[in-house]
C-alpha cells in the first residue's frame, strides 16, 4: 500500500513539474526569435535556476512567496525579500542599495549598478546575507517536521511498548541505524553516545532528500554549504571523542619503522580531512546530478519537436525519479555510514598488533 | 571548484549548522533517548520473557524426569517386593517340605528299629520256645524211646505235629 502510494506521489511528481515547467516555457516561447537555441539556452538557465537557492520561495509561475532577508552590513539589515521584486528592482533599506545578481545579494547604488571584472564577474561589495532563503526555510520546516513526528512517536511509548501509527514504520528504521549502522561500526561499548548524531543525520538526510523530489522543487542537499556543515560536524565529532590509540596511529604509526612513521603522519592527518571532505562531495555530487539529470530529461520533451518527445521524456523521467527515490534514501544511509565508520575508528580499543 | 567556492552560502552555512544543532539536542532529549529506551526495555522483556519460558521449560522437563524416576523406582520396588515375597513363599514351602520329609524319616527310622526290636525280640522268643520245644521233645522222644521203638516213631511223629501246630 505504501509503496503503491509512493508510486502515485512520483508519478504526479514528474507531471505536475512537467506540466508547470511546459506553461512556464509557452509563455515565453513566441518572444525569442531563433527558438531552438533558445529553448536550449532556457533549458539549461531553468536547471541551474532550479539548482539555486533563492530569496523567496516560488512555488509556481506567480505563486511566490517573499521570505525575510537579514544582511549584515554595518549591523543587521532586516527587510522582506518582495522588495527585490524576484531580482527585478534595487531594494533599498536604511539608506542602503541592494541588488540580486544571480541569486545573490550585492551592494550597489540607486541604480542598480553592477561593475564586472574580466572573468564577467561582478565585484561590488556583498554583504553577509544571513537570508531565511528558501533552503533555510525548508530546513526549518523538516526541523520542525522531524521534532514533531519523532516526540510524538516517543510520547505514544509511554502509554504503550508497541509502537503505534507512524511508529510503527519509523521504528524498524531506527532500530536498523542502530543495529546495522552504530553498533558494528562503532563497537557495543561506544556506540550510544553518537546515536543521536546518526539518527538525526539519517532521517535529516533522507526526508529532505526525498522531499526534494517533490513539485516543490526544494533542494538542499544539492547545496554544497548544507553538505558541508554536515561533514564537519562528523569530523569535529570524530576528532574530539578520538581516543589515544587514534591519535597514535595518526602521528606515529605503530609497528612500522621510524622514516615510515614520519612519512605516514601528514597522510594520516590529511586523511582525517579527506574522509569528511568525501562526504561532502559525495552527498552534494549526487542529489546535484540527480536533479540536473532529471530536469534535462524532462528538458528533452521541448527540444524534440515530435509526438516522441513527450512519452519518451515522461518515461525516462518517471523512471529516473524511481532511481532518485533509491538515491535519496541511499545516499542518507552512506552518509550516516560513512560518519559511524569514523566514529569506530576513532573510539576503537585497539589491541597489540 | 572555483564555482563551489563561489556557491558557497555562509548564511546558509550558518542556518544548517545552527538549526542541525538544535534539531540534534531537542531530538536527543525528547525523541531518540525515550524511543531508544523504550526499544531497548522492550528487547530487554522479551529477552527475559523467553529467558523465563525457556527455565519453566527445563524445570518442567527436570519434573517431568524426577516423576518418571519415582515412578521406575516404585516399579522397581513393587516388583522386589513381589519376588520377595514368592521367594519367601517358596522358601517357606521348601523348608516344610524337606521338615516333612525328615520327620516322615524319623518316624520311619523309629517304626523300623520299632519293628526290628519286636522282630528281635520275637525271634528270641522263638528260639526259646523252640529250645523248651526242642527240649521238650527231645524229653519226650527220650522216654518213649526207652519203651518201644514204635512208640518213639509216633511220638516224634506226634511231637512234630505238634510243634507245627505251634
Amino acid at each position: 500500500m505504501r509503496v503503491k502510494s509512493t508510486l502515485l506521489t512520483f508519478v504526479f511528481t514528474v507531471l505536475l513539474s512537467t506540466a508547470s515547467w511546459a506553461e512556464h516555457h509557452d509563455a515565453n516561447h513566441d518572444t525569442h526569435a531563433d527558438p531552438e537555441k533558445d529553448i536550449k539556452a532556457e533549458i539549461k538557465e531553468f536547471i541551474a535556476h532550479h539548482l539555486q537557492d533563492t530569496h523567496d520561495f516560488h512555488l509556481t509561475k506567480g505563486v511566490s512567496f517573499p521570505l525575510p532577508v537579514i544582511l549584515w552590513d554595518n549591523g543587521f539589515q532586516v527587510f522582506s525579500s518582495s522588495k527585490f521584486h524576484h531580482g527585478e528592482t534595487v531594494a533599498e533599506h536604511n539608506g542602503n542599495f541592494y541588488k540580486l545578481y544571480h541569486g545573490k545579494v550585492y551592494k550597489t547604488d540607486a541604480e542598480g549598478t553592477i561593475t564586472y571584472d574580466d572573468y564577467h564577474h561582478a565585484v561590488n561589495e556583498k554583504p553577509l546575507d544571513f537570508s531565511i532563503t528558501k533552503n533555510v526555510s525548508f530546513i526549518l520546516i523538516v526541523s520542525v517536521l522531524m521534532m514533531w513526528m519523532f516526540s510524538r512517536m516517543a510520547k505514544s511509548y509511554k502509554t504503550n511498548p508497541i509502537p503505534t501509527g507512524i511508529g510503527r514504520f519509523l521504528e524498524p528504521i531506527i532500530v536498523y541505524v542502530r543495529d546495522d549502522i552504530a553498533r558494528p561500526n562503532i563497537g557495543e561499548k561506544h556506540y550510544k553516545r553518537y546515536m543521536s548524531f546518526l539518527l538525526t543525520v539519517f532521517f535529516f538526510v533522507w526526508i529532505i532528500n526525498l522531499l526534494g523530489l517533490t513539485p516543490l522543487g526544494v533542494n538542499v542537499t544539492n547545496n554544497i554549504a548544507v553538505t558541508f556543515s554536515l561533514a564537519i560536524m562528523t569530523y569535529l565529532i570524530t576528532t574530539f571523542t578520538g581516543n589515544k590509540h587514534y591519535w597514535k596511529h595518526i602521528f606515529w604509526m605503530p609497528g612500522v619503522p621510524t622514516p615510515m612513521k614520519v612519512i605516514l603522519a601528514p597522510i594520516e592527518l590529511l586523511g582525517t580531512i579527506i574522509k569528511p571532505f568525501s562526504l561532502m562531495i559525495r552527498l552534494y555530487a549526487n542529489i546535484t546530478a540527480g536533479h540536473v539529470v532529471l530536469m534535462s530529461i524532462i528538458g528533452l520533451m521541448f527540444i524534440f519537436k515530435s509526438w516522441i518527445g513527450s512519452p519518451l521524456s515522461f518515461g525516462l523521467a518517471f523512471a529516473l525519479a524511481l532511481l532518485e527515490l533509491l538515491v535519496a534514501a541511499l545516499q542518507a544511509y552512506i552518509f550516516t555510514m560513512l560518519s559511524a565508520l569514523y566514529f569506530g575508528s576513532a573510539v576503537e580499543e585497539h589491541h597489540d598488533h | 571548484m572555483e564555482k563551489l567556492i563561489n556557491d558557497f552560502s555562509v548564511g546558509l552555512f550558518f542556518w544548517q549548522t545552527l538549526l542541525f544543532l538544535v534539531l540534534v539536542f531537542f531530538l536527543r532529549k525528547f525523541a531518540w533517548k525515550p524511543i531508544l529506551e523504550a526499544v531497548e526495555g522492550r528487547e530487554e522483556g522479551i529477552k527475559n520473557a523467553l529467558d523465563a519460558a525457556d527455565k519453566a521449560k527445563a524445570d518442567m522437563e527436570v519434573l517431568n524426569a524426577d516423576n518418571e524416576r519415582i515412578l521406575a523406582e516404585a516399579k522397581a520396588e513393587r516388583d522386589s517386593l513381589l519376588k520377595e515375597a514368592r521367594e519367601m513363599k517358596e522358601n517357606i514351602i521348601t523348608e516344610a517340605k524337606e521338615k516333612a520329609s525328615l520327620e516322615a524319616d524319623k518316624v520311619m527310622a523309629s517304626a523300623k528299629e520299632q519293628i526290628n526290636n519286636e522282630k528281635q525280640k520275637a525271634v528270641t522268643e522263638l528260639k526259646n520256645h523252640v529250645a523248651s520245644l526242642s527240649i521238650e521233645i527231645a524229653e519226650k522222644v527220650l522216654k518213649s524211646e526207652l519203651k518201644d521203638a514204635d512208640k518213639q516213631k509216633e511220638l516224634v511223629g506226634a511231637a512234630l505235629k505238634e510243634a507245627e501246630l505251634n
